[in-house]
């Protein structure tokens, strides 16, 4: 993804770069794009769960919005796109509080300034931990996720966001290829749910009670935001439109997810019997996730093949929690993990070496060697993101518990974290204040209690 | 008196309440229910995880009537809800020993 990442865009750095105010403004509008990624995932999340947590799931991608963008403010973008160390972190003093930045300081050799550049990733920082939160639905503790949210970004994304897309990070060197984050984003949270549910155990009920989705429309209006503002994540990535790549980005995202929702919806005809919307829904995020490394590295022929192949893929994927019986709720690791590593190994057999950069694919002629590289990068990140994770749930879980308490979750986490209800749909109650009308004549009442604003309800404000 | 009540198919609502109304009922009350009965609900499938569904959405329609007109009504409600196929429901009445309109405070038959 980032500044020119191998060969075609060297040649533009090779001239000194000067402030290209039509890049600049492009990924001004792609980091708007990213950033309603998150709420459309808080819907696609929200609408799957069950009516008394839809709030909570709303909150757990919402609050990353808060948490992570301050962070990020702070230190995060330095540690991520900061002068490297060894290859696994970086630091600049300058980035430190977003202080030290020129208005028209450039990032690298590219034509955008890093002010435009540290908005746009912050956007992807900020989505990543969101995504984890679907594995967890109606069971954890809010305050024990903020937490989680904070320290997971700071330990997990923040170095690997330097290991694949940092000037000197060491996947980045390696030659593997991401384009927009199907290792530093989606292996990356898919691995990382995986290792909290390992401690935080599944919902009450699963396999027994029904869970089903409250609210598809939800789901679809998501998906929906999400497929839009993904233009913003792929196109975005490649920083500029100078040569074209950014264009192919944009035509292999539509290609690949209409593929892999068509893909989706076929499986689950023929082996369920129905095309559902959460299929189309699923099918098309899967589609999504996979293009997500590899729409800089394929032609638009090998985004439809990677499409149906994560589409497929996934929908086969997401039975797998019955069988192994781990509570990944709303499929964090059938989709984005799965769909992660199909995306990024896909890239070592479908690269043309037309685009983005010369590695070719298997298919291309290029040999087995770009699929080593990026099967390194999945399994390290993948590991890496796994373990991590785990250490982290499970330090959280001993200092103040990641569960809510039972009965808690058996009357919704809604209550319990957020005092509130998604839905009020009822016409009754009110009207304390209204003025009643005489006493019916065939039944004259003795005195008339109970009405007037002295013994209207209480509210407390 | 006696209280006529009707679980029934909800598309099937507007049938019977203009068979009500063609008879000359002046009110009644209907409630979305769910239940089963012989037919058991059906399924559903979620990412491949199917759910049996075991409680269907129905209407219930609750009318007052006088003693003389309950047993025509039953029958005209029966014959508006029915569609011949399972899941019609069932339309069952009761006696009722008082009424009262809220508003006038008329009680019994004058209630109506």
């Amino acid at each position: 993804m980032p500044p020119g990442i191998l060969t075609l865009a060297d040649g533009l750095a090779a001239g000194k770069a000067t402030l290209s105010p039509a890049n600049t403004g492009f990924l001004l509008i792609c980091s708007a794009l990213v950033m309603i990624m998150t709420p459309g995932l808080a819907f696609f999340y929200g609408g799957m769960v069950r009516v008394k947590s839809v709030l909570n799931m709303l909150m757990m991608s919402f609050i990353s919005l808060g948490i992570v963008t301050v962070l990020w403010v702070l230190y995060g973008f330095g540690l991520a796109f900061g002068s490297d160390s060894g290859g696994v972190i970086g630091w600049d003093g300058d980035f430190a509080g977003l202080s030290g930045i020129g208005l028209t300081e450039l990032w690298g050799s590219t034509t955008v300034p890093v002010y435009v550049f540290a908005v746009f990733q912050l956007m992807f920082a900020v989505i990543t931990p969101a995504l984890i939160s679907g594995a967890l639905a109606d069971r954890v503790k809010f305050t024990a996720w903020a937490l989680f949210t904070a320290l997971w970004v700071t330990v997990v994304y923040f170095p690997v966001a330097h290991w694949v897309w940092g000037e000197g990070g060491w996947l980045f060197k390696l030659g593997v290829i991401d384009f927009a984050g199907g290792t530093a984003v989606h292996i990356n949270a898919g691995a990382a749910a995986l290792g909290v549910l390992l401690v935080v155990g599944k919902r009450i009920g699963f396999k027994k009670d029904p869970m089903r989705p409250h609210s598809l429309p939800l789901v679809m209006l998501g998906a929906g935001l999400l497929w839009f503002g993904w233009f913003g994540f792929n196109a975005g990535s490649w920083l500029g439109n100078d040569d074209g790549v950014g264009a192919v980005a944009f035509v292999n995202t539509q290609a690949a997810t209409a593929a892999a929702m068509l893909g989706w919806l076929a499986y689950e005809k023929l082996r369920h019997g129905a095309f559902t919307t959460l299929g189309a829904a699923s099918g098309a995020v899967a589609g999504l996730v996979a293009i997500t490394p590899a729409c800089g590295a394929v032609s638009p022929l090998g985004a439809l093949a990677v499409g149906v192949i994560a589409g497929v893929l996934c929908a086969m994927a997401v039975g797998l929690k019955y069988r192994f019986g781990y509570d990944d709720s709303l499929d964090v690791i059938g989709v984005h993990l799965v769909g992660g590593i199909a995306g990024s190994l896909l890239v070592g057999l479908f690269a043309t070496g037309g685009v983005q950069s010369r590695a070719k694919g298997l298919f291309y002629g290029g040999g087995l060697e770009q699929l080593g590289k990026q099967a390194v990068g999945v399994l390290c990140v993948l590991l890496y993101s796994l373990v991590v994770s785990y250490l982290l749930a499970k330090a959280i879980d001993r200092v103040m518990g990641f569960r809510i308490a039972e009965d808690e979750e058996i009357t919704g986490v809604d209550q319990a974290a957020h005092a509130e209800t998604a839905y009020d749909l009822t016409g009754a109650g009110g009207g304390a204040m209204a003025r009643r009308p005489t006493a019916a004549p065939a039944h004259p009442q003795g005195t008339d209690r109970g009405t007037g604003p002295d013994t209207a309800k209480k509210v407390d404000a | 008196m006696k209280l006529i009540t009707a679980v029934i198919k909800p598309h099937r609502l507007d049938e019977v309440k203009e068979a009500l109304q063609s008879f000359g009922v002046h009110g009644l009350t209907v409630t979305e229910a769910s239940g089963y009965g012989r037919q058991h609900g059906h399924t559903e499938v979620y990412r491949g995880a199917e759910y049996t569904v075991d409680l269907v959405p129905k209407i219930r329609i609750e009318v007052l009537v006088a003693d003389a007109d309950a047993e025509q009504l039953v029958e005209i409600v029966v014959r508006a809800a029915r569609t011949g196929k399972i899941g019609d429901g069932k339309v069952w009445s009761i006696p009722v020993d008082d009424a009262v309109r809220v508003r006038t405070g008329e009680r019994g038959p004058d209630a109506l």
